[in-house]
């Protein structure tokens, strides 16, 4: 039992990420009306819409001229993940976050940061990516990362059927497990980027509790984004740096009870939280 | 320090300033070799033109803008008849589009598939109508590709009977008739040859799901691609709607390109056949 509580946090996770999954694909294979559409768009209990606020502006990017509910549906989940959740779409949601989960825990098991010859990407590239992405967009007059986000492409896999998904996926995987530690999720993913940026003051944040800490460092071993622990052992405050996925596997690995869920604070955030 | 190993000072050093400008150098660049790629990708990706799209769909131009890849047309379509592109098919991903000789659309007169659209790629009113003064949905008027028929493989044309594609048109004698033809070859009797009208036809694709041969023989295409244009210079004379085409062209476009001539009608005819006379 104290091993499951150990891993309480990333089994709640799998549930909402293949919950999620299911929902959807209930809704196109026996026509369930609870969530219909896909990661991009959908549509909740029939009434409210709900759309990826990244794919939306990359659409605007491109020129088209949009209908309302999609307006409507990506202002839902920027005050949803502005002011509560953060960045918890990428590790709460985003079915990728299965793929490179899994490319991580084997790295780990397998000692692979011990033996492999690095490959160094900037964890900025994703806003770089960001940019290029509307850039892209502009130019073309077409959603450029929507056109290959693994993201959807694995969301509607799973829905209407999965092709060469597959290939997709198996690179991504490759590449997080042999290329570079959270290649995909921590230094390219332009819409991990949109989240970092719309989850910046988000008020759910991992909280330390310094005196507790014996800095055995377990959390930024396992932390996708270990960056943002930059305070461990240092001082108690609240993770408030965007890329934080609010994942929780710092929470679940620490003996020590150093690490819990909190409301952000605001004073530190001010005075040290934002450096890099 | 220093004196023990000399050869570290006659490593070239750079300032923080020019550090960063490097690095911006190196990233901009970066980002335009990748926006050159992913741009190249995204056009090619994008030019794929024999696609059917689900009724009420804007111009693949900005059908293709406005679609946001949410499912939720292919969802709602009932003979699960809308695909959406996935990584393999070869066209635009994750976009929505039909095979009729899989399963053609089905026509149905509430159309599930357009008001679910979130974005308006489907647009609901080119495929209503008003009816006492009221806009209803209306399938017939939905534009989704045109039927061409090949000859050379349809039976029909080789003197066989069949109408299969006449019969199961929705729109039948209106979309698609039957002309009624001599067969030269026997002598004593008709060919039944089925023959497409673009005013009416949806491009349901019904017909290429009925044919009988093995490749179908009548087939829909999108309208771009299966339909010419006479342009502003070739007129139906006979024909008030044509007219009409003619007068909303712009005339701030039409330009001459070719210099009228100088030189009487006349002159035109009789010059340069001085040659032609003996004296």
């Amino acid at each position: 039992m104290s091993s499951l509580f150990k891993i309480r946090y990333l089994l709640l996770r799998r549930f909402t990420q293949i919950g999620l999954l299911f929902l959807y694909f209930g809704a196109n294979a026996y026509g369930w009306k609870v969530l219909t559409g896909t990661l991009s768009s959908s549509t909740l209990f029939q009434t409210i819409p709900l759309a990826d606020p990244f794919a939306v502006l990359q659409m605007l990017s491109a020129g088209a001229l949009l209908g309302i509910d999609v307006f409507i549906g990506a202002a839902i989940i920027v005050l949803f993940y502005g002011i509560v959740g953060g960045r918890a779409f990428c590790s709460w949601v985003c079915p990728v976050n299965m793929v490179t989960d899994l490319a991580n825990w084997l790295r780990r098991k397998l000692l692979l940061d011990k033996a492999e010859r690095k490959v160094w990407v900037s964890r900025n590239a994703r806003y770089w990516v960001l940019v290029l992405s509307l850039v892209v967009s502009a130019v073309t007059g077409l959603a450029a990362f929507e056109l290959v986000s693994p993201i959807t492409i694995f969301n509607r896999g799973v829905i209407f059927g999965m092709g060469m998904t597959g290939g997709v996926l198996a690179a991504i995987f490759l590449f997080d497990l042999f290329g570079i530690k959270n290649g995909w999720c921590g230094h390219i993913c332009p819409l991990g980027g949109a989240y970092s940026l719309i989850g910046r003051l988000s008020l759910i944040r991992v909280r330390h509790n310094q005196p507790n800490c014996t800095l055995c460092m377990k959390c930024k071993e396992v932390c996708p984004e270990s960056q943002v622990l930059f305070m461990i052992g240092k001082e108690s405050t609240t993770v408030n740096m965007g890329e934080c996925v609010n994942c929780a596997r710092c929470i679940e690995v620490c003996d020590d009870d150093a690490l819990g869920f909190g409301i952000r604070d605001f004073a530190t955030s001010k005075a040290k939280g934002e450096k890099r | 320090m220093n004196t023990q190993n000399p050869k570290k000072d006659t490593k070239p050093k750079i300032s923080e300033r020019r550090r960063f400008l490097t690095i911006m150098a190196q990233s901009v660049g970066l980002s335009a070799l990748g926006g050159l790629i992913w741009t190249g990708y995204v056009e090619e990706a994008k030019a794929s033109p024999l696609l059917l799209r689900p009724p009420g769909a804007l111009p693949e131009k900005d059908f293709l803008r406005m679609c946001i890849k949410c499912g939720q047309c292919a969802e709602a379509c009932p003979y699960d008849t809308l695909l959406m592109a996935k990584p393999g098919d070869g066209l635009p991903m994750g976009t929505p589009y039909f095979i009729p000789r899989d399963i053609p659309c089905y026509m149905c007169t509430d159309i599930p598939c357009v008001p679910p659209c979130p974005t308006g790629a489907l647009d609901q009113k080119s495929v209503s109508s008003v009816v006492d003064g009221k806009e209803e949905l209306d399938i017939n008027k939905a534009k989704m590709g045109l039927a061409i028929v090949d000859h050379e493989s349809c039976i029909a044309y080789w003197g066989i009977q069949c109408d299969a594609c006449h019969r199961a048109c929705p729109l039948l004698d209106e979309a698609i008739t039957l002309e009624y033809v001599r067969n030269e070859r026997t002598g004593k009797h008709a060919k039944l040859i089925p023959v497409v009208h673009a005013d009416y036809c949806t491009g349901c694709g019904l017909c290429e799901h009925a044919c009988v041969t093995e490749k179908a023989a009548i087939f829909v295409l999108p309208r771009d691609v299966a339909m010419g244009k006479p342009g502003d210079y070739y007129v139906k004379g006979w024909s008030k709607k044509d007219q009409e085409r003619i007068k909303q062209r712009d005339l701030s476009k039409l330009e001459t390109k070719t210099k009228v001539s100088e030189r009487s009608a006349v002159d035109a005819l009789n010059a340069g056949d001085e040659e032609l006379f003996d004296e």
